[in-house]
């Protein structure tokens, strides 16, 4: 089976729609399937990383704490542009993760070198 | 070329099932291969035959049916979506079936284009 380098991009806030769990769900299978996964956060999808969410409080089975399991996926970094937090008010320490910063210009590069790019 | 197509809204609220499907004859159109249209998320619901919009009114459910009848494309639903709103076996429209999100990254892995309607 070919060998393609899969870049998932987080684009939504974590609730108000179901994008983000349902991309996780893609994003696991498409691991399993042995691809060179990674993901992305950019515009509104870095809220889905900020610290302290209470998704049980509205009724949500939390995802959140799945990024942290990524690991286990081969999914080394968690890509989140520089420039999306700085327009929200956030930083990195608002962040649950660990993650590696791109700037904006350094996230095209990324998708230009992917095979495959799946917003959600 | 071969493409993939992947649709994540439902027929009604969103023009991106019409466009995935537009886009789809067109491909074929243009003599490229279309492996699979996957439908994800609330797109699942373009496969129920129990819709019935008034007859004035387009019907994409009819209108992705015919197309698979016509093309011979494979329509796969997404199980764990359309079981989670209440879209069975037995409610697909004809040309459409229901497997799991594999198909999906099989299809996207397989095509040299996977393109996605609705995000």
């Amino acid at each position: 089976m070919a060998h393609k380098k899969i870049l998932f991009v987080a684009r939504k806030a974590p609730y108000g729609q179901s994008r983000a769990p349902e991309m996780l769900d893609a994003l696991m299978v498409a691991a399993a399937f042995d691809q060179q996964v990674h993901l992305a956060f950019l515009d509104d999808g870095v809220f889905q990383l900020v610290k302290g969410q209470s998704a049980e409080a509205i009724g949500h089975k939390p995802f959140a704490h799945a990024f942290e399991e990524l690991d286990d996926y081969d999914i080394e970094h968690l890509w989140v542009e520089r420039e999306s937090l700085a327009e929200r008010g956030l930083s990195e320490s608002d962040l649950m993760a660990a993650v590696t910063l791109l700037d904006r210009a350094e996230m095209a590069q990324a998708m230009a070198e992917a095979d495959l790019v799946v917003s959600a | 070329m071969k493409f993939a197509i992947l649709v994540t809204e439902g027929p009604f609220a969103h023009q991106a099932s019409d466009s995935a499907l537009a886009f789809a004859r067109a491909v074929r159109a243009q003599g490229h291969e279309l492996l699979r249209v996957f439908f994800y998320c609330d797109g699942v619901m373009n496969a129920n035959r129990l819709s019935a919009p008034p007859a004035t009114e387009r019907n994409p459910v009819r209108a992705w049916a015919e197309f698979a009848a016509e093309s011979g494309v494979e329509l796969t639903v997404c199980a764990n979506a359309a079981v989670k709103r209440g879209l069975r076996e037995a409610n697909l429209a004809p040309g459409f079936r229901i497997a799991g999100l594999g198909q999906l990254a099989e299809a996207a892995i397989a095509a040299d284009r996977l393109v996605t309607f609705g995000a």
